[in-house]
């Protein structure tokens, strides 16, 4: 068996409210995936649909989009795992693809999110903790992980104001991607200016700024076997590791508040399986949903020591210049988390590193790649490693 | 007409809005009812569950008692929310919170009546039964 390959990556802008059906933004996406890899749906045989129910009423979304792309009489299947789905689909197009099943398969991640107020979609995400002991109590994502902050504040002596210094890389990058939905710079300042939105409370310790935006948009990623990969693109990227865990949906039965057992266990496999350590990443997307998630994953994925991962913002050794750039495309903070399509996004932007083909945000000739993409509150989490 | 099914619904008691009716431990809404906050523990290997479960993973059991989670537990992490998912605006500010027994955790939420200052990781609580205002049933933590 032979290597895999990512042959084409493509996204929509992540937008708020984006003036079509969940069809047509997927459609957005793969059009931009199939030009950049120069195919057809015809050289496509099986796709994966990603993304988190009940943001839309459609049932079943794989069928309706693999016609709509015009990837009928194709296999196709729905897969997901709240915020890391397309994560989870790029694992399962690698198993399909090595195994011989199928040479070319497309893992589309979608979700519009506009279609349900602001209020409904913490109470959707909130259900994605345990509906039957934690939500009635009134759980919401960014209390979930203020508490992993609260944690990690009082284990380590992190502060808010180290936190809101991610916010404002992030912001950084935002500014210059142009697929970004927050596309204004954010201030150090910002956060002690009680005018300022970013100051709000809305979960102690964390504040407005702390908080990625929910976005609409579509990601595209397009894996192929070794033999199709060199046969059909001039350019392609090798998935040199993958890794996958899960953890108890209920917080009671974890036994770590400050870090993500998932992503470090996940890291491991990844690791492990391509053969290298932390030291040899180049460039990483790590899932950002709030300031206190990347200031954990720079811990989890070996970036940093635990407690250190503060330093590491202050010395800005994450920024595009620095010695392990993190989400230099703006991540979920300011580009936008629109849930099922958040993984393959952070994957085109691993691709487009790689293949040195970032613009203004292209870090200095990558070899080494990575994507840290989690789902829930730690509930499960991936981490996958490319190569040029 | 056939005969109505009876239904044991009991859980949809459970916090200012259950999202589950129909759970094979629907005695921990009674005990809530009585003033006990329980767990479960499998009678073939002894393991404990909070939340309680009706089978126990490790040996497959379905056998299990009913035992009350009493004494202090550390509180491990919190959060004060400013902002609820909807259905839950009424109840604002709250803190939700796990609380570490040794054993086991319990997640839940601060009494209303602890004032945030008086808040710290590490402080010792108890998990009590508690009442909501819209007749709703929960467990809270208290002060030690």
């Amino acid at each position: 068996m032979g290597k895999v390959g990512v042959i084409g990556v493509g996204q929509t802008a992540f937008v708020r409210g984006y003036p079509g059906s969940i069809r047509e933004l997927a459609f957005d996406g793969f059009k931009d995936a199939l030009r950049d890899a120069d195919i057809s749906a015809k050289d496509i045989d099986a796709s994966i649909i990603c993304s988190a129910p009940e943001y839309d009423k459609q049932r079943s979304p794989a069928g309706v989009l693999a016609e709509y792309l015009g990837l009928t009489p194709q296999p196709t299947c729905y897969l997901e795992t709240l915020c890391s789905s397309s994560s989870m689909g790029l694992r399962y197009a690698y198993s399909l693809v090595k195994s011989g099943l199928h040479h070319v398969v497309a893992v589309i991640g979608f979700q519009k999110m506009s279609e349900i107020s602001s209020a409904e979609s913490q109470e959707r995400m909130g259900r994605g903790g345990d509906i039957q002991w934690e939500s009635p109590f009134g759980t919401m994502m960014p209390a979930y992980y203020a508490m992993f902050a609260r944690r990690h504040m009082e284990e380590y002596g992190t502060t808010p104001e180290d936190l809101a210094l991610i916010r404002v890389k992030a912001a950084t990058y935002g500014q210059i991607n142009e697929k970004a939905v927050y596309r204004k710079p954010v201030t150090f300042e910002m956060f002690s200016d009680p005018e300022s939105p970013m100051s709000g409370p809305v979960a102690s310790p964390l504040r407005v700024g702390d908080c990625c935006a929910n976005a609409d948009g579509a990601s595209v990623v397009l894996v192929a076997s070794e033999e199709r990969a060199k046969s059909l693109s001039k350019k392609p990227v090798w998935i040199l590791g993958l890794g996958a865990a899960t953890a108890s949906v209920n917080l009671a039965g974890r036994d770590l508040f400050s870090g993500l057992k998932v992503a470090k266990e996940a890291g491991e496999q990844a690791y492990k399986m391509a053969g290298i350590t932390a030291k040899n990443v180049n460039v990483a997307e790590v899932h950002d949903c709030f300031t206190i998630a990347e200031m954990m994953a720079y811990e989890n994925l070996g970036f940093a020591k635990p407690g250190e991962g503060k330093d590491l913002i202050k010395s800005k050794e994450t920024y595009k210049e620095g010695s392990i750039p993190v989400n230099v495309d703006g991540g979920l903070l300011s580009k936008g988390h629109p849930i099922g399509a958040t993984g393959g996004s952070q994957v085109r932007t691993i691709v487009l590193q790689l293949r040195g083909e970032a613009g203004d945000m292209q870090v200095k000739d990558p070899e080494i790649g990575l994507v840290h993409n989690i789902g829930g509150v730690g509930l499960y989490g991936n981490v996958s490693i490319f190569g040029r | 007409m056939g005969k109505k099914r009876e239904v044991d619904d009991r859980f949809k008691k459970f916090g200012t809005v259950s999202f589950t009716s129909i759970t094979k431990v629907n005695d921990f809404i009674s005990y809530l009812e009585d003033g006990k906050v329980m767990g479960s523990r499998c009678k073939e290997c002894g393991l404990f569950f909070f939340p309680p479960r009706a089978d126990c993973h490790q040996c497959l059991s379905s056998n299990m008692e009913w035992v009350e989670v009493s004494g202090k537990g550390k509180l491990v992490t919190y959060s004060k929310l400013e902002f609820a998912p909807i259905g839950f605006g009424d109840d604002l500010p709250y803190a939700i919170a796990v609380l570490d027994y040794g054993d086991y955790k319990v997640f839940g939420r601060i009494s209303s009546d602890v004032p945030e200052g008086e808040i710290k990781v590490g402080m010792e609580m108890t998990t009590k039964a508690n009442t909501l205002p819209n007749g709703q049933l929960n467990y809270v933590f208290q002060k030690a």
